[in-house]
């Protein structure tokens, strides 16, 4: 085993959990904000694949298919919002699982009727094809992007809700539902922009996938549960919960397909440790959620009492 | 009390049509409707299954295809290695004995409801749901990789299994069988429920801190119900194998999860023949809808949302009135 | 002198900063009624959670009839014997008012796995229920949900479901809450009758209620206990008066 090839695959680990991590941030804050669970958040996201590819090949143009899809996400988030979402905020967690579900239902045959039912083809953009020469390894240089466009993501996320009002608003909104209304926060507006929010970063993370990936309908699900493993991880409602939990998950999902077909390889015959190494890495990041709730039941990072 | 009667009423027009639709289709010769009214008894009994933890327990498990596919693999492992005659482990040899392999499917599916139960119990609330959501993915994911059963490809079972004194193979036979052990679990739901165990389930779900302060542990209570009702589930996955003659990792994801839910909602919460309705309800909808569009889940989706957004209590809370416990 | 019932020996317990319990002891003694008071934030509601075993003490330790609970669970020191009621009333919604007490009943016959036989036609859960609910006056109302019973009905179901419990000791929350006068007075007679069966450590507001029952009184303020002693030695102590009595007057 080469460095290189180690180096390649722990970047490849990073950029997977850095879209996880915009998975998971939208739906973190949804819940700190709202207390709503969300199963529809992978809806989003392959609604920001979708217009993202149909955009792009249309317009010709990577980029102006990543802001329709972007674009897109958001308003259909703010549009769930206000027709079904702001329904569910006083409901229990039981109908707020099955009105999110049917959701889910509604939204991938809407998206199979428009779209069709094949799947659809993004392709990286020019600017951002082929490697680039990082030492150790050569690294695709759009993956390399999406690391970058990940962390800019997440300090923009922290500067918004550190600094901006907007943020002062999320935040106490987070602590004390009673207290913003007092403030004289629209509450209303308030949980429509939060929600669009996490919607417009599903749909981001969906769009940037999408070109190394097939955009197709229930693309999204395997995801959303995934982002669900990350915050039960990192603690529920915390952005800093979500980035850790999402690295963690990136990595040791990435880390054990690659390396633990190659330890049993070790002792077993070798199409056997590819079967026992695939299986076993497959339940690796269950495994780790498992630990995590036996000695810190609320996550690394609670964020609430 | 009067809406009490009528329940009854309801549940006994319900066992009556499950009966009666297979013996009419039976009598004009068209096997597909009574193979149809397996699917809902078997479906009916797995939400049996869930309604116990769900409807009773008050736990959100959105994890429940876990439980039906182990007993479906169960079932269709042992019937792969009773019909290939290789060992299993150490000198055991498959079976096609229905009523063994329903005793390790039961048990199997126990075992691991008390392991990921015990570990999402933990927890409450949403973080329960997402548990038991990602520790189903988990066992869907080892199932797609492990190669020795047919991997993504599934596993399929050539001859039904047997039971003694029925022709599994005639669809007659599977129905009443599976109208059988339906009932049984039907029986044994309404006992528990108005047994000590189920009041002090139904306690727990409403009020935990009164539990405890009687004396009674919610997390004990919550997790015996857990792997009950991972049981009846697991047992359930065991028939539904049987019927389709085929297992595969679809029986575990997590829109069959999704789907125990929706046949608990659409029947109602917690009533005992809940499960019934909403059985036969979804398998209507899939048959006619499926019929007229391939996008009918497309309009599930809009009366699923109907239902929880304006009439929750499903059919049997519609037709019967809200439910009372003396 | 007898050996105390419930025996609390320099608990405490944090949240952040605040010391919502500081280093309290106090004990309850066979046959008495010990009344805890203090104003709102004293760390009453902190103090009735370490005893019934809602939260764990940070330090100290809590004893029960000689045994060590301080790391028991509350469903564990109800077995015990430690019967509770709540102080906003906290009862099984859709459980009629004879299931209530069932359900106490049951938890302490044994443990709650008995799967198939009816609770309905269990003999030995219907006719102590009955009993219990005649005690406080509410067997016309058995068949009743407990959300659909009135106010002052939900806190009589609260001492009868800690009656049934059969406990050596009670814990009772504040039961005069919202009583009116009337239902007060006739549950001022009620607990006083009440001590003989099991001595009562008291959560009350009500100061008339207090004096009348209490063998004992401490006192709680910012989480610790200022002062404890006989009734009329707390009535006359000038530090009570000002810190708590004479702010209630006023108020």
């Amino acid at each position: 085993m080469s460095v290189a090839l180690f180096a390649e695959q722990l970047l490849n680990g990073v950029q997977f959990g850095l879209m996880l991590f915009l998975m998971a941030a939208g739906l973190t804050l949804v819940f700190g904000v709202m207390g709503l669970i969300n199963l529809a958040h992978g809806s989003l996201y392959m609604i920001g694949a979708f217009v993202c590819a149909a955009a792009a090949a249309a317009f010709g143009s990577f980029w102006l298919g990543l802001i329709a899809g972007l674009a897109a996400a958001a308003a259909a988030g703010a549009l769930i919002e206000l027709t079904v979402i702001r329904r569910l905020y006083d409901r229990d967690h039981l109908d707020q699982v099955l009105a999110t579900f049917a959701l889910i239902l509604i939204l991938s045959e809407g998206v199979r009727m428009i779209f069709g039912p094949f799947p659809l083809y993004l392709s990286v953009p020019d600017l951002l094809r082929g490697t680039v020469d990082l030492g150790i390894t050569r690294y695709s240089l759009y993956r390399l992007a999406l690391i970058g466009i990940g962390i800019a993501v997440a300090i923009g996320l922290w500067l918004l809700i550190a600094k901006t009002r907007l943020g002062i608003q999320i935040r106490a909104g987070e602590s004390d539902r009673e207290m913003i209304a007092a403030l004289g926060v629209n509450i209303r507006w308030l949980y429509t922009v939060v929600f669009a929010l996490g919607a417009a970063l599903a749909g981001m993370a969906g769009a940037l996938v999408g070109a190394i990936q097939s955009v197709q309908v229930g693309m999204g699900e395997p995801v959303l549960i995934l982002a669900f493993v990350v915050i039960v991880i990192g603690g529920i409602g915390s952005i800093k919960g979500a980035m850790v939990g999402a690295l963690l998950v990136g990595v040791i999902d990435t880390m054990g397909r690659f390396l633990l077909p190659r330890i049993f390889a070790a002792f077993l015959d070798p199409a056997q440790a590819m079967g026992v190494g695939a299986a076993l890495a497959s339940m690796l990041i269950y495994l780790l959620m498992a630990l995590v709730l036996i000695l810190r039941p609320r996550g690394l990072f609670p964020a609430h009492g | 009390m009067a809406e009490m009667r009528r329940e009854w009423i309801v549940n006994a027009v319900l066992a009556m049509a499950l009966l009666i639709v297979p013996l009419v289709a039976l009598w004009i010769n068209e096997p597909f409707y009574v193979t149809l009214a397996t699917r809902v008894a078997i479906l009916a009994l797995a939400g049996v299954g869930l309604n116990l933890a769900l409807g009773l327990g008050g736990m959100v498990s959105f994890g429940h295809a876990a439980y039906f596919g182990l007993g479906g693999y169960v079932a269709g492992i042992m019937a792969h290695h009773a019909f290939t005659g290789l060992p299993m482990w150490i000198g055991v040899t498959g079976s096609n004995q229905m009523l063994w392999i329903w005793l390790w499917a039961a048990l199997l599916s126990g075992f691991l409801a008390l392991i990921i139960g015990a570990l999402s119990l933990r927890t409450s609330g949403i973080f329960f749901i997402m548990i038991t959501l990602a520790f189903a993915q988990m066992i869907f994911y080892f199932t797609l990789s492990w190669p020795a059963y047919g991997g993504e490809d599934g596993l399929p079972i050539f001859v039904r299994n047997q039971f003694p004194g029925l022709n599994t193979m005639r669809p007659w036979d599977m129905f009443i069988l599976s109208y059988g052990v339906l009932m049984l679990a039907l029986v044994f739901f309404a006992m528990l429920r108005a047994a000590r165990f189920g009041a002090a389930l139904m306690a727990i779900r409403q009020n935990p801190d009164r539990a405890a302060a009687v004396g009674i542990s919610p997390f004990g209570v919550k997790l015996a119900a857990f792997v009950l009702s991972g049981m009846i589930t697991g047992l359930a996955g065991a028939m539904m194998a049987d019927l389709t003659r085929f297992v595969s990792p679809a029986m575990i994801a997590w829109q069959m999860s999704g789907e125990l839910i929706v046949i608990i909602i659409l029947g109602g919460v917690g009533r005992l023949f809940g499960p019934v309705a909403g059985a036969a309800i979804l398998v209507a909808f899939e048959v006619i809808f499926g019929g007229i569009t391939e996008h009918w889940q497309f309009f599930l989706g809009l009366i699923l949302l109907g239902v929880v957004l304006f009439a929750r209590g499903g059919l049997i809370g519609l037709l019967a009135g809200r439910a009372r416990h003396g | 002198m007898a050996e105390p019932v419930l025996d609390l020996r320099g608990v405490s317990k944090s949240f952040g900063a605040l010391r919502a319990t500081d280093n309290v002891s106090l004990t309850l003694k066979p046959g008495e009624i010990h009344a805890l008071i203090g104003p709102n934030g004293a760390g009453k509601s902190t103090l009735m959670a370490l005893i019934s075993g809602k939260l764990p003490p940070d330090s100290g330790s809590i004893h029960f009839r000689g045994q060590d609970i301080s790391r028991l669970s509350v469903a564990q020191r109800a077995r015990l014997g430690l019967g509770r009621s709540f102080q906003i009333s906290s009862l099984i919604p859709e459980y009629s008012a004879r299931r209530n007490v069932m359900l106490a009943l049951q938890a302490r016959q044994g443990h709650p796995y008995r799967f198939l036989w009816p609770v309905m036609r269990d003999r030995g859960l219907m006719d102590p229920a009955r009993e219990v609910l005649r005690r406080v006056g509410l067997e016309g109302r058995a068949s009743v949900p407990s959300a659909e019973l009135s106010h002052g009905e939900r806190r009589l179901l609260e001492i009868a479901v800690a009656l049934a419990l059969e406990p050596r000791a009670f814990l009772l929350d504040e039961p005069m809450a919202g009583m009116g006068t009337d239902g007060a007075r006739r549950l001022t007679a009620f607990l006083d009758k009440l001590r003989a069966e099991a001595p009562i450590l008291l959560v009350e507001h009500d100061m008339d209620a207090v004096f009348a029952l209490a063998d004992r009184v401490s006192v709680l303020a910012g989480g610790r206990i200022i002062a404890a002693g006989p009734v009329a030695e707390i009535r006359a102590n000038a530090e009570v008066r000002r810190a708590y009595l004479g702010e209630e007057e006023g108020a």
